[in-house]
């Protein structure tokens, strides 16, 4: 082998081989669709989506909006860094606001503790239809769920925004088709094929900025279920639970009602790289109350539209 | 010279409906260590809940409602896991004929086929589907599990008389590397330890043949590199680049390089990728790149490096027909290859690969799931390699007019066997 193509294979690592297929998906969505769309949730997984989209349209800018579908129970950490990131690349940001659907009378007010998690889907439905969306880019892994893991990497959704898991559609090679019909629409998941720990890697890699709540930090929790929340607006100790300040860095980000905290000393990305390699619970396992719900959780929300 | 990180293997599970498959993916998974903790409870909390035993393995992947329900595969699961010497994507695909166009769809991105067979059944006609097409989607090495060994008493002549069958039948289709081994994916005998009950055999685990299989891509072997074009960047000051994933060969800054269907000869003059400028790129990176040519190149073109693809509006090709009703001469359809996407109609049918015995019968229609030969005349010229040299520029899919649903897969050419 001559030292050059040894350069080169050593230049196309895995990491090469993911960006590059991602990026090929973000491409290939907006050649194929008339109106795409970004959901952004702050999270590790949609900062590296947003980060990959900017590579794949540079140096012009993003071919479409950013959207946050917002709970109003967020954590502010996740909110400043949303403002930061989608600023950073120019993008028009939309935010479609779960308390409008609220206040609209489209769904019905859990109160200030319950979970507005499921609710989200008819937000994030409507501001599809109302937007003319006929693609969004979502930031989805197979590794996540073992709903997931069936999905295709362009997901048909019908005029009611449901996943059908008996009808997907064939999808062979590389050749992503995304033509649909009017009143329908695709979800499109670049990152279907990484992992968590490739995720860790390549914001390594990249030196990406993300949300302060993902490096370990002291902060007040307390334990429900098996997991540790964060106490603030969202929760408050009921009787019987005791508030406790511990080190803890959270490894998804969602609703602060129910996305739960690890404990942990990670405060660099090699330090949590190191802890993810040798983690025995799974991502959603050890942190999100709303897949705890029954065996099908994430698939049901799935087939009602949820990301 | 070792390279510093694991290479990755992609491998789909083939084989008839209940043979195994699912249950050796979850077999392999949990005595490597694949599974988080959460994951393996609720494995064997909804084995308990649907009272099938303490564990049921096929729930590992199986994870809709109608797949445990029904205890049947329906759609592909993909899996990643990653041992001390390897890095692997699993597709565990639905083994039942009605569901076809999942195992395609799972196969269609694999390097090497995990096949499954029931020991007391042998090859049945599903199990012959499957093997031919994984041969023609370009799958060249195999791992045959021959599963359900505890069923036969752990039987000798039981597992050779399939070992037999199974060996023709590759041979006939041309797998370059076929390794079989006797298992039981339920009690786990060499999955990924050796078993005690086959002293009579001496080959390797399943774990260990996976490991150990020589089995990188071979799109692109025999050919030139291939650079279809998605998306065109327009750069400050006024250039364009031209935007898409290479596959065939490598390219670099100077190449020569022929743009189509225009046919316009061109120099590479510059070439980036995700990470910024470089002089070289190699197969399977999303690159832009910028041409020596002024040309109106866009979206569906290809640029390309010797030997050239052929341009064409009308050629043959091997299809996988999945559309719920026949295909049949003179039926209009789109055709999607590569990023160009163009009205084509059925010219001709000359015939359907009988799975039995993988001869062509004469025939005018495709039904559902059936392998057949077709010439297909485009609207727009297409620029097409053999498949067999290249399984981008090579494949293509038909898609239907009016629902838009994906109806079929389509090879460029045809396979030495048919
Ligand atoms: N005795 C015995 N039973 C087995 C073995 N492997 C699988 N089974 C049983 O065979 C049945 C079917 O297994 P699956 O793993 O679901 O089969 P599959 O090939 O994945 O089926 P599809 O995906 O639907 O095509 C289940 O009841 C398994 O428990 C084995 O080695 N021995
Ligand atoms: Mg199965």
């Amino acid at each position: 082998m001559t030292t050059e193509t040894l350069q080169t294979l050593h230049m196309t690592d895995h990491l090469d081989l993911l960006e590059s297929h991602a990026i090929f998906i973000l491409r290939e969505v907006v050649a194929e669709c008339e109106r795409p769309v970004l959901l952004f949730s702050g999270g590790k997984d949609s900062a590296v989506l947003l980060h990959l989209a900017a590579k794949a349209f540079a140096p012009q800018q993003l071919p479409f909006p950013v959207m946050h579908i917002d709970t109003g129970q967020n954590f502010p950490e996740v909110l400043d860094y949303r403002d930061r990131a989608v600023e950073a690349t120019g993008a028009r940001l939309v935010v479609a606001k779960v308390q409008d659907s609220i206040d609209q009378g489209k769904v019905i007010d859990p109160g200030p503790m319950g979970s507005r998690n499921r609710l989200q889907t008819v937000t994030l439905l409507d501001a599809i239809t109302e937007n003319g969306f006929d693609a969004a880019f979502g930031g989805a892994r197979r590794d996540e769920d073992k709903a997931r893991a069936k999905e295709r990497i362009l997901s048909f959704r019908d005029a009611f925004g449901q996943w059908d898991p008996r009808q997907q559609r064939p999808e062979l090679w590389q050749l992503y088709q995304g033509k649909v019909n009017p009143g329908e629409h695709l979800r499109a998941f670049p990152l279907s094929d990484w992992t968590e720990l490739d995720i860790w890697q390549y914001i390594e890699r990249e030196q990406m900025d993300l949300p302060t709540i993902y490096f370990a930090h002291e902060r007040d929790v307390l334990l429900r279920d098996n997991m540790w929340l964060a106490v603030g607006p969202f929760v408050e100790a009921r009787s019987g639970e005791k508030i406790e300040r511990l080190s803890v860095r959270f490894r998804t980000v969602g609703d602060a009602n129910c996305t739960g905290a690890v404990l942990s000393e990670a405060r660099t990305l090699s330090q949590i790289i190191d802890e993810v390699s040798v983690a025995n619970v799974s991502e959603r396992g050890a942190t999100r109350a709303d897949d705890r719900f029954s065996e099908t959780a994430m698939e049901d929300r799935k087939r009602e539209g949820y990301f | 010279m070792k390279l510093a990180h694991k290479d990755l293997l992609r491998l789909a599970t083939v084989g008839s409906v209940d043979d195994g498959k699912s249950t050796l993916i979850g077999r392999l998974l949990v005595d490597t260590r694949q599974l988080f903790d959460d994951q393996l409870d609720a494995v064997v909390a909804a084995s308990e809940k649907r009272g099938v035993g303490d564990l049921d393995l096929s729930f590992v992947t199986d994870g809709l409602r109608a797949e445990r329900e029904q205890g049947i595969t329906i759609d592909v699961a993909y899996r990643y896991a990653s041992t001390p010497s390897r890095k692997f994507i699993i597709a565990d695909c639905p083994g039942h004929v009605q569901y076809t166009r999942n195992m395609a769809t799972g196969a269609s991105t694999a390097d090497l086929a995990l096949v499954v067979l029931n020991v007391a059944h042998g090859l049945k006609e599903q199990s012959r589907r499957h093997l031919c097409i994984a041969a023609l989607l370009g799958v060249r090495s195999i791992v045959v599990a021959v599963n359900k060994m505890d069923e036969v008493n752990w039987s000798e002549s039981a597992y050779q008389g399939v070992v037999d069958e199974l060996d023709t039948l590759a041979n006939e289709l041309g797998f370059e590397s076929v390794i079989s081994i006797p298992v039981s994916a339920l009690l786990g005998d060499n999955v990924v330890d050796p078993s005690p009950n086959t002293p009579w055999f001496d080959g390797p685990t399943v774990l260990h043949a996976l490991e150990s299989s020589e089995a990188g891509s071979w799109s692109g072997a025999h050919g030139g590199a291939r650079l279809p074009i998605q998306w065109v960047l327009r750069q400050p000051g006024g250039g364009r680049t031209y935007a898409g994933m290479l596959n065939g060969a490598s390219l670099q800054v100077g190449d020569s390089v022929t743009l189509l269907p225009a046919n316009i000869e061109t120099t590479i003059t510059a070439i980036s990728s995700g990470s910024g400028a470089r002089d070289v790129a190699s197969t399977g990176l999303s690159i832009d790149v910028a041409l020596d040519a002024e040309t109106d190149a866009g979206r569906g073109d290809l640029i390309a490096t010797a030997p050239l693809p052929k341009v064409t509006k009308e050629f043959a090709a091997t299809i996988c027909w999945f559309g719920e009703a026949p295909l049949r001469v003179g039926q209009r359809l789109r055709l999607k290859h590569t990023s160009k996407v163009t009205p084509v109609r059925v010219h001709a049918l000359s015939g359907v690969v009988d799975i039995a015995t993988l001869a062509i019968d004469a025939n005018t229609m495709l039904q559902t799931n059936e392998i057949g030969l077709a010439t297909l005349q485009s609207a727009d010229a297409l620029v097409l390699d053999d498949y067999r040299d290249n399984r981008v520029s090579g494949s293509f899919v038909l898609i239907d007019e009016v629902t838009n649903a994906t109806v079929a897969a389509g090879m460029v050419g045809r396979a030495a066997f048919l």
